[in-house]
């Protein structure tokens, strides 16, 4: 009983973050009579908020080695104005669009990348000036209108489904409920793969009881998810890249020397310097990676409002960097992980679409909203604390 | 002398469970300096810590009487007026406001809230005559170096109207001659109504100036030694201090000097901002295998920076000069190229440079040896415990495990991990700046037989160093660096306190005169 108390305890403080996840999710099911879970709803939440996951991704870098990133709301917008561009005035095909938006944002993430790391100005001053040139410039090329609207194609990646919606089981997609079962199969599969390594290295693994818990809610999660988009137009196509950008991120920061690299740059850049981490190069390719995201992000937001418009992607970053901060960033660098940020992500989320169904003002959520991110890093540095103290 | 000025009685003090003070009493006269000597970890800081309030009355038991009356401080502010003032190892001064600004820091000279900037330059001023000090108050601290930046310390301790002056380790950052100015501070301070407690690992000046010395271990007082009445002898404190007989301070090490391994011929650099002006001029030197050589000089003298410079380039701009391993030579542009050749540094700043501090023990030992637990920049995990693990055991790295974090390690442990970071990497040359800097005696043991264990490997070894003996403990050629040039080599045999201080003085006559040629 005790060790089942202390593994409680211990998983409190590391993932505090789910749990208030999941009772927030419950409080809303309640408060909203039910809505918040049905499929339509658990769908509209992704496809809502695939922008901001996208953008926490790649902010958490930059917080990481102790910076933020402010221009990435106004990257946002540029992008999708020039791929407006590209594709409703000068007719491109929409793979050349994509990927020359993709090259765009890596040179501006480039451009600021270079006074970052190589000049040293401060990040926020060099973003800060960002944010106001790529704002200005957007609404130099769109002239202050609004473009649209985009090929079907383009919008797909935003608001599409993948193929087969027609194939049902009884009123279930079963390519949701296949990838579903797969994905479990493959979860499961990784984690016995991680305790037999670990075994083979005579370390200690946690008792067999607890993973099989943990597996047990994982994979309850994942189908209950699955069956829910499965109940309605099936997976939206944005969903995959969401799972393949969290995935690669979260490989990137954990078992690559490049992460290793982020977060040594992060924890004592003058340490990592003398370790012979190229401090520079790791700061350039970080704010270049932000670039990248954002571009991305353009695209994904162009294409969910088949417009471009001057006003896209305001105050995205606030969002992005409130969403590491929930999830257990630290604001001087070092400390976060992707799925701190993407849990923190779903915090903002779920918070703005329970309140939205239940009918609270914009200005209330706003408060509300900024309380949660207050309360939220108030309990991580008090848990920490205590943590410190054992 | 005569009156007890502070009695602490049976002071305990508890850490979730683990008691770091154990029924600790400590009594002070009026006007004497009682030092406080024991290991790193035994309670110094925290007995120091109870005194001031920075734990509050009420979290510790037994009871305090300053001048007679118990006291239970809330907070600093509450010991201070009382005339208790701490004066920590990291000093508590801001590099960015004057003098004067920072000894009046919370505590302004004002009319109605308005600072009266006047009076308080010209109260400033008096108080740095007081301590010594010949630098104008309105001078920003951050120009000033560490020995006068500890001298503003005591001041504003001063304008606080000082009693009993607590000092955390005050000569920890300083050379001889700044220290010694501290210490006869303390001497004249003595003689004007102000009692000291002083903390420090630095036997020999707590010999020389203490009236009493209190030795704590494991959170309790082990003895109290009397001037007049108990013989100050270095070996008896130490032993009290570790709890048993250190016979040799140095272990012993059979020297079998090898090939030469590491030359640096005519080794030039200037300084990083200012390129006009050079810091290390000309420097020549070598080492062979087996071979432990220190470097020796003042405050200041350029070691640091010659050692940095070589390491990478890692210091300074247009460096110039051929170094050269086993008699090739070879380019060492930037750290990892230093690395892969297997020269390394190790930082005589382990909190700023040398760790991060955030991070646990395993990252921070692979840190530099990335490469070595990866394939294709992909990590192995598992094999990063297995080679971290491997250093635990072989320097007996005191940890809760390898999760720990550094920043809750003792100094001599973090020492250990930054070590073993180095030792990683497989290195044949080691530099190691003020290896053992800012940790106890029996830590320093253990890093000096690692020091000779590498040597005995083969290993190319330099130790930079403040505190002579240590040297001439430990070294079988002592170079004497001396603004920024090499003054002259010393053979153990010829090595002692007075040759290298004779070669250094030589040396600046010879700068002197070549000036003003």
């Amino acid at each position: 009983m005790n060790e089942l108390a202390s593994l409680f305890k211990s998983n409190m403080r590391k993932n505090g973050m789910v749990m208030a996840l999941v009772f927030i999710m419950v409080l809303f099911q309640i408060l909203t009579g039910g809505i918040l879970f049905r499929s339509m709803n658990v769908n509209n939440l992704i496809l809502q908020n695939a922008y901001v996951l996208i953008l926490a991704t790649g902010m958490l870098l930059c917080i990481l080695t102790g910076n933020i990133d402010l221009s990435v709301g106004s990257v946002v917008a540029f992008v999708g104005a020039v791929a407006a561009i590209m594709m409703v005035d000068w007719g491109m095909p929409v793979g050349v669009t994509i990927f020359l938006a993709l090259l765009i944002g890596i040179a501006i993430g480039a451009f600021h990348g270079y006074f970052i790391a190589y000049m040293h100005i401060p990040a926020f001053i060099v973003t800060l000036a960002g944010m106001l040139i790529w704002r200005g410039l957007t609404m130099v090329i769109l002239k202050g209108q609004t473009k649209s609207p985009f090929e079907k194609s383009f919008q797909a990646l935003a608001a599409g489904y993948l193929p087969g919606r027609e194939v049902r089981i009884g009123q279930f997609n079963t390519l949701a409920i296949v990838l579903g079962l797969a994905v479990s199969v493959i979860f499961i599969f990784a984690l016995f793969k991680s305790r037999r390594d670990k075994v083979k290295y005579n370390f200690e693994v946690p008792p067999f009881w607890a993973e099989l818990l943990k597996i047990v809610f994982i994979v309850l999660a994942i189908n209950a998810l699955a069956f829910s988009l499965a109940n309605y137009n099936g997976i939206p196509i944005v969903l995959i890249l969401l799972a393949f950008l969290i995935l690669l991120y979260t490989f990137i920061t954990q078992k690559t020397i490049f992460g290793r690299h982020i977060y040594a740059l992060g924890g004592n850049e003058k340490a990592a310097m003398l370790s012979g981490v190229k401090t520079q190069r790791v700061m350039f390719l970080v704010y270049t990676n932000m670039g990248l995201l954002s571009a991305l992000a353009g695209i994904v937001v162009a294409g969910r409002l088949n417009a471009a418009t001057p006003k896209a992607g305001n105050m995205f970053e606030l969002d992005a960097i409130a969403s590491c901060f929930i999830g257990g960033a630290s604001a001087s660098g070092g400390i976060g992980t992707i799925m701190g940020a993407i849990i923190g992500g779903l915090v903002m989320g779920v918070l703005n679409n329970g309140m939205s169904i239940m009918g609270v003002g914009v200005d209330w959520q706003q408060a509300i909203k900024g309380l949660v991110l207050l309360l939220a890093v108030v309990f991580d540095v008090s848990t920490k604390k205590k943590g410190l103290g054992n | 002398m005569g009156n007890t000025i502070l009695e602490m009685r049976d002071i305990t003090k508890e850490f979730s469970g683990v008691k770091a003070l154990n029924g600790v009493s400590l009594t002070v006269e009026d006007d004497e300096i009682h030092a406080l000597v024991g290991e790193n970890g035994a309670g110094k800081s925290t007995l120091m810590n109870v005194l001031s309030g920075v734990y509050p009355h009420g979290t510790y038991g037994g009871a305090i009487l300053f001048k007679g009356q118990e006291c239970s401080f809330k907070d600093i502010k509450d010991s201070e007026k009382q005339g208790i003032v701490i004066i920590h190892q990291e000093l508590a001064l801001i590099p960015y406001l004057s003098i004067a600004e920072n000894i009046f820091l919370g505590n302004e000279v004002h009319q109605g809230g308005i600072i009266n900037w006047n009076k308080s330059i010209d109260k400033a001023a008096g108080l740095l005559k007081k301590v010594g000090l010949d630098e104008n108050p309105t001078t920003l601290i951050g120009q000033i170096g560490v020995g006068k930046q500890q001298l503003v310390e005591i001041a504003k301790a001063l304008s606080k109207d000082v009693k009993l002056l607590i000092l955390d380790e005050p000569t920890a950052a300083l050379n001889d001659e700044e220290s010694q100015k501290l210490l006869s501070l303390l001497i004249d301070l003595k003689s004007h109504g102000v009692t000291s407690i002083l903390i420090s690992h630095k036997l020999n000046e707590v010999e020389q100036v203490a009236d009493q010395i209190t030795v704590i271990r494991d959170g309790q007082v082990i003895d109290t030694l009397v001037r007049g009445q108990d013989a100050f002898h270095e070996d008896e404190i130490i032993k009290c201090m570790v709890g048993r007989e250190i016979t040799d301070r140095w272990p012993e090490r059979d020297t079998e000097v090898g090939d030469e391994v590491f030359r640096v011929e005519d080794w030039t650099v200037y300084h990083p901002v200012q390129d006009q002006r050079k810091i290390v001029n000309k420097a020549s030197f070598n080492i062979k295998a087996g071979e432990v050589v220190g470097f020796a000089g003042l405050m200041g003298a350029g070691r640091t920076e010659l050692a940095m410079s070589l390491f990478g380039k890692s210091y300074g701009s247009n460096h110039s000069g051929k170094i050269f391993k086993n008699g090739k030579e070879i380019v060492l542009n930037s750290v990892n190229q230093s690395i892969e050749e297997g020269v390394v540094y190790l930082t005589e700043d382990r909190k700023n440079y040398g760790l991060v501090l955030i991070n646990d023990i395993k990252t921070n030992i692979c840190l530099p040896n990335l490469k070595k637990i990866s394939d294709r920049g992909i990590l192995n995990l598992n094999e990063e415990i297995v080679q971290a693990d491997d250093f635990r055991k072989k320097l007996a790295l005191k940890c809760s495990g390898l999760n720990q974090h550094v920043e809750n390690l003792s100094g001599g442990n973090q020492q250990k991990v930054v070590l073993s970071k180095w030792l990683m990497s497989e290195p044949d040359v080691l530099l190691l700046d003020e290896p053992t800097r800012g940790i106890d005696v029996g830590a320093k043991y253990e890093i000096y037989t690692i020091i000779n264990q590498l040597a005995a490997q083969g290993k190319a070894v330099l130790m930079i160093s403040s505190e002579l003996p240590e040297l001439l403990g430990m070294c079988d050629r002592i170079y004497v660096i001396n603004e920024g040039e090499v003054a002259g080599c010393l053979n153990r045999k010829d090595a002692s306190q007075e040759s290298i201080m004779k070669t250094i003085m030589t040396h600046q006559k010879e700068i002197k005169s070549r000036k003003s040629l």
